[in-house]
């Protein structure tokens, strides 16, 4: 069974169909990434995948759950976290409590028993602080143990956001860009924690422009145009699609379909430069 | 052990303590302890102000209207009622906070600008109220109120008021700080940085901000009761928006997301009246100016800003040290964002070249 299905999502914003009719599945275990050129409506859909925005029509499914139309923290509490291409961080903490404050759901918030500072509290805050140190150390922040969040580089940062969405106990990871403005041997390691993060058992929704980094880790990709899904299926299969490669380089070499490798490539590299 | 003397939190409430206990030898006659009895219920009402404002980034304009609900409510109750005032401040407590439940969920989803208009609009309806209904209230004269009593004793005089509102301020600082230090009081610093960061964790805003909207008023509310008993008389000039004003301002002097900052803010901002006073005709010029000093040189308010001074010189001198880099990375334990503000490890270079984000959220 399918961990996530979305049936003919569309979000309208005025006259725009920023995402169009939209249907597919992903499943559980897998890193699936979700690519297209720039204004294709990839972030849109992250947002709707996330509670952010409520689809204009269409349906998300996760598990036996109907998430359409509900809020954010109810898909965060269903199981589905995300990470922002434009950083969420939380300046005002220092990393470990922006890590903590992802461990919300799994936390008692009695008000009464905050207030008055129980000891049974005041365990449960010691552990959530190991927890938090720990997935610190997983993502590979063990240098910012005791950094405030507005000291950090930008890639720490980055890392921190995978962090806290890590710390919801995901069955569901939305990465928007993690790629983005990281230096390349920053974007180097990326591969390698997203791999780490599969292997937890968390399944991956990679949205990037690093092509590089989407075909190396991705098992399935989805290409979206306009809105639309203009291919899907698995990496090697997509990065031949002759649509695809028209999308990303116009139709003028598209139609000999033979160049099929070298002008993926060379797609690669016009989107790196592009970056 | 001695660390924990000297984090922000422990440290702090012993402090605090140590000034209530030695203050009386400074109190030379009554007037002076009115003066600390006030300073105190003020600081109460900022500590839950700065909860709302200071952590949870929402303003609040209206505070003054829980204040004066709470006194009145008392003085109804208590003195034409004949309640036992006790059970009268529990009640008119009750009240307030499903008030403060029911106005907030519509209130709290605006942001900015337009929550500070709609609880000022809040406020005003309240004084209305109080000032027009004056069959119940007594109007603009005010209502007398009896003196407050717990079975056969009676609290009457300053030296014993005194007693009791120090031990309610810091009952009021140490809940204060457990709730910022507990999940939710991260949910709440969480949302006022990010609103969507803090949902996509599975934080419900709404239902944050409505709950440290309910303790904030109930704050007030309490001040209110205990103000009303205190001087055996309320009249509407507590209730009016002057007053929230005043409140929100000793919360942003005293230090935003601090609190004991809320505390210092109120103590500074209540006696400094009474000590200007002797410049007569220029007092409220030179309270003006010490206001814009004070918000030009310490930005983020009296006690985040000269624990920041505090850390930076330390710093340098452990750096002088020779070894103390690695040793302030180690010992800097995590109580961001409790007492000293929310930025404890920041490393003073990067604090004066980047722009604060998180910073006025509360919109004024």
């Amino acid at each position: 069974m399918s961990l996530l299905r979305v049936e003919a999502l569309s979000k309208k914003f005025g006259g725009l169909n920023a995402v169009e009719d939209l249907s597919f599945d992903i499943q559980p275990g897998a890193v699936h990434s979700i690519i297209g050129p720039n204004g294709a409506g990839k972030t849109t859909l992250l947002n709707l995948l996330s509670g952010v925005y409520r689809p204009s029509a269409g349906r998300i499914g996760f598990g036996e759950h109907d998430l359409t139309g509900r809020a954010p923290h109810e898909f965060a509490a269903h199981g589905i976290a995300r990470t922002f291409q434009n950083l969420q961080v939380f300046f005002n903490m220092s990393a470990l409590e922006n890590v903590m404050v992802g461990r919300h759901l799994h936390e008692r918030c009695g008000i009464v028993s905050a207030l008055l500072r129980s000891p049974r509290q005041s365990r449960a805050e010691r552990a959530c602080r190991e927890e938090a140190a720990e997935i610190m150390r997983f993502v590979g922040l063990h240098n910012y143990l005791s950094a405030a969040a507005d000291a950090m580089p930008y890639g720490a940062l980055k890392r921190l956001e995978i962090a806290r969405a890590l710390a919801t106990a995901p069955k569901l990871m939305l990465l928007d860009e993690p790629a983005a403005g990281l230096n390349p041997t920053e974007a180097l390691e990326l591969d390698d924690l997203i791999v780490r993060l599969s292997g937890r058992g968390v399944t991956v929704v990679l949205v990037e422009h690093n092509m590089r980094l989407v075909m190396g880790v991705s098992d399935h990709i989805l290409v979206l145009d306009y809105g639309r899904k203009l291919a899907e299926g698995p990496a090697a299969t997509v990065r031949n699609d002759p649509k695809v490669i028209e999308a990303y380089l116009g139709s003028a070499i598209a139609h000999d379909g033979s160049y099929g490798n070298a002008i993926a490539s060379a797609v690669a590299v016009a989107v790196e430069m592009h970056r | 052990m001695l660390a924990r003397l000297a984090s922000p939190r422990t440290g702090g409430l012993l402090a605090l303590a140590v000034v209530i206990v030695l203050l009386p030898l400074a109190l030379s006659n009554s007037y002076f302890y009115d003066v600390a009895i006030l300073v105190g219920l003020n600081a109460i009402v900022c500590i839950g102000l700065n909860l709302l404002i200071g952590y949870a980034g929402q303003i609040s304009l209206g505070h003054a209207g829980f204040f004066g609900l709470g006194a009145y409510g008392s003085a109804i109750l208590a003195s034409r009622y004949g309640w036992p005032p006790l059970a009268a401040m529990l009640t008119t407590t009750l009240a307030v906070a499903a008030l403060a439940f029911l106005v907030g969920r519509p209130i709290l989803r605006l942001k900015g600008h337009y929550l500070a208009m709609a609880t000022l609009g809040l406020g005003v309806i309240i004084f209305m109220v109080i000032t027009t209904e004056d069959k119940v209230t007594g109007g603009p004269d005010g209502i007398s109120v009896v003196p407050f009593r717990i079975g056969g004793f009676v609290l009457q005089g300053e030296r014993i008021w005194y007693w009791v509102v120090g031990a309610l301020l810091l009952v009021a600082v140490w809940l204060a700080l457990n709730l910022i230090e507990s999940p939710a009081g991260r949910a709440l610093r969480a949302l006022h940085s990010s609103e969507v960061g803090a949902e996509v964790v599975g934080i419900n805003a709404a239902n944050h901000k409505v709950m440290v909207f309910v303790i904030s008023a109930v704050f007030a509310s309490i001040a209110g009761s205990l103000a009303a008993h205190y001087s055996g008389f309320v009249t509407p000039g507590k209730v009016a928006f002057l007053h929230s004003i005043e409140l929100v301002t000793m919360v942003v002097f005293g230090g935003m997301a601090s609190t004991f900052g809320a505390v210092v803010g109120a103590a500074v901002l209540t006696t400094l009246p009474q000590l200007l006073a002797v410049l007569k005709d220029y007092e409220m010029m030179v309270f003006g100016a010490v206001m814009m000093g004070t918000m030009i040189f310490l930005p983020r308010g009296v006690v985040p800003s000269l624990a920041r001074l505090i850390q930076t010189r330390r710093q340098k001198a452990s750096n002088n040290g020779g070894e103390g880099g690695h040793e302030q990375g180690a010992g800097a334990s995590h109580s961001c964002g409790d007492a000293t503000g929310r930025d404890c490890h920041r490393p003073p270079t990067v604090a004066v070249l980047k722009p604060r984000q998180s910073d006025g959220g509360g919109g004024v």
